[in-house]
């Protein structure tokens, strides 16, 4: 078992700073919840406490990078891509910024909480939002790779995490880019294509399918936009079913964009959208929201099954 | 650049808001000629950037976060020779930069608003990068009275005064009106001076016309050390031309031919008077 995303979020941030005295992170009384506070102790010119303030976080790091600053905003994902969506949309995206926009406790990580705190609609918000990448890491690995990659795209980036240990999927040193697909397994019969902390869900599906004899993929497709379309295509013309998997809502996420791409595409392929449907968010831990609503080893395995016997 | 001289380019500029606002059949005609003065103070007076000097680290900014009035800031660009006044014959036709609301794809703008509430954050984090920097640089934003409403502002102030940022200067162009009526009907933000003292901020407060104070006053900020500047600027919406000041309706009102050659008339006479007393002295 792997540790929690943020952990490495937070120790690959410091350690950015420590080689770049321009590198800063913004914080909205946050930083315990981004495990940031070692940071802070090391660094404490280059982070920046905002306050309870996601609005004017994210118009102060617009105006910091236009003065040439390295900025990376942290704050929970569910208020960052909500309060403060027009500032992402205006002084990030459209004015151009290259900020990074690091979205934690993210999906349900706080599922106890309520869907105050819940984020399953930032892939569907900053979707329809022009000149922003949308990057979800499954594992530590992922997780490392996407901030050092974001660090060096000079261009907005929304990158989301959460709390509990993952499970390691790749080795160290696996290639990654943003909006290109990491393909964990090939399979025959159904592929799975996940991102965040379910793909690591789709990999136990997909254990328990082999041990059926079913041939079961597995995509990471960390970045939600760019969709990596080429390798979703190339995965979906080899397979009888594909199933998706988001910790978010089935609207706007993940899935549909899948299904969008292959529909252009006209690669028609018996399909299954896996994710937190329209309805009043059940509570509960992230594990317990997860089962609930079929982001399981064994809900996943239920969705494929069904695709391929159907 | 004399007094005089600085005074025919406010006539100038709002000769320049009506022609384009006229020709494009849209625009924020109230706002851009109260703003104006202000801008023209700015660009002329005080701030230390050009045309060759719009990408140096150390250049002065401004970020209009009332941008809806992009006319005036259009105009004043143009004449300050950030790009060729005829671009402005595009305003807000099909493919053109020069849409309703600043965005960088025009030379000379600093960054992209029209949502009001914004520029103050976006200013607060260019002033704390200056700071950070030891950079010499002073950023100055120009906020509507009707925009003080929006919540996000009172956020940056909080901020911009936590952070002891006397290189921001905000200027409020307080011409009393909003889309719908008086701003102090619409939702009050007076005493607006004792708000901004409460978040830290040192305020003063000029006539928003007068050139000569606006230089002043823009002149003399940081007002105290260690803290940011509000200037509380009060202006006529409408300015220069009779019967478009202090009307609502010219929030973004476009003249007709007629309304159109009477205030462009008015204008010049005004250019006349003024030229005349010149020659006079
Ligand atoms: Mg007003």
């Amino acid at each position: 078992m792997g540790r929690p995303n943020q952990d490495v979020v937070a120790e690959t941030l410091l350690e950015l700073a420590r080689a770049d005295k321009d590198v800063l992170v913004l914080t909205s009384d946050s930083r315990g919840s981004g495990k940031l506070v070692p940071f802070g102790k090391e660094l404490p010119e280059q982070i920046v406490e905002i306050g309870i303030a996601e609005q004017n976080l994210v118009g102060m790091a617009a105006g910091l990078a236009s003065a040439g600053k390295r900025v990376f905003g942290v704050s929970p994902a569910c208020f960052l891509t909500a309060r403060s969506l027009e500032q992402i949309k205006n002084d990030v995206a459209y004015s151009d910024r290259p900020v990074t926009l690091i979205g934690i406790s993210a999906g349900v990580s706080y599922g106890a909480l309520g869907s105050t705190h819940h984020s399953i609609h930032d892939f569907a918000v900053l979707r329809a939002v022009n000149n922003i990448d949308i990057v979800a890491p499954a594992d530590n690995v992922e997780t490392r790779e996407a901030i050092l990659a974001a660090a060096k795209a000079e261009r907005p980036v929304y990158l989301r995490f959460g709390k509990v240990p993952v499970p390691d999927l790749h080795p160290e040193g696996t290639p990654f880019r943003i909006g290109r697909a990491i393909t964990l397994r090939h399979g025959d019969d159904v592929v799975f294509v996940g991102c965040g902390e379910t793909v690591c869900h789709a990999v136990a599906a997909a254990d328990l399918l082999s041990k059926k004899g079913v041939s079961a993929g597995v995509i990471s497709m960390h970045t939600v936009k760019p969709l990596d379309a080429e390798t979703l295509l190339a995965a979906a013309k080899n397979c009888r079913a594909l199933v998706t998997v988001e910790e978010h809502s089935v609207h706007g996420g993940l899935g549909e964009a899948c299904a969008a791409a292959l529909m252009e595409a006209g690669v028609s392929v018996p399909f299954r959208i896996v994710g937190i449907p329209d309805e009043y968010t059940v509570t509960g831990k992230q594990a317990d929201i997860f089962r609930h609503y079929g982001i399981s080893a064994q809900g996943l395995y239920d969705a494929a099954t069904g695709l391929l016997e159907a | 650049m004399s007094d005089h001289e600085l005074e025919l380019k406010s006539i100038q500029y709002r000769k320049h808001i009506l022609k384009y606002i006229k020709m494009a059949g849209a625009g924020h005609t109230g706002g851009s000629l109260s703003c104006v003065d202000i801008l023209n103070v700015l660009y002329n007076r005080i701030l230390r950037v050009s045309p060759e000097t719009f990408e140096d680290a150390d250049r002065d900014r401004y970020l209009q976060s009332k941008g809806h009035s992009v006319e005036a800031l259009y105009v004043v660009l143009a004449e300050r020779g950030f790009f060729p006044e005829s671009d402005l014959e595009t305003l807000c036709g099909y493919e053109s930069h020069y849409v309703g609301h600043p965005t960088r794809k025009v030379r000379g703008i600093e960054h992209n608003t029209g949502a009001l509430g914004h520029g103050l954050s976006v200013s607060v984090g260019v002033a704390l990068a200056g700071k950070m920097d030891d950079a010499d640089y002073r950023v100055f934003t120009l906020l509507g009275d009707g925009e003080l409403a929006e919540g996000s502002n009172w956020e940056s102030a909080m901020a911009a005064s936590n952070y002891k940022l006397d290189n921001l200067t905000a200027i409020v162009d307080w011409n009393t009106l909003q889309i719908t009526g008086r701003t102090k009907d619409v939702c009050k933000t007076d005493p607006l001076d004792d708000k901004f003292v409460a978040f830290g901020w040192s305020v003063a407060d000029v006539p928003g016309h007068d050139l000569k104070a606006l230089g002043e006053v823009l002149g003399r900020a940081p007002f105290e050390k260690g803290k940011p500047s509000l200037i509380i600027a009060r202006t006529t919406k409408g300015k220069g031309v009779s019967f478009m000041e202090d009307v609502g309706k010219w929030h973004h009102g476009v003249p007709n031919d007629d309304e159109y050659a009477a205030a462009i008339r008015e204008l010049e006479s005004a250019e006349a008077v003024l030229k005349g007393e010149k020659i006079s002295v």
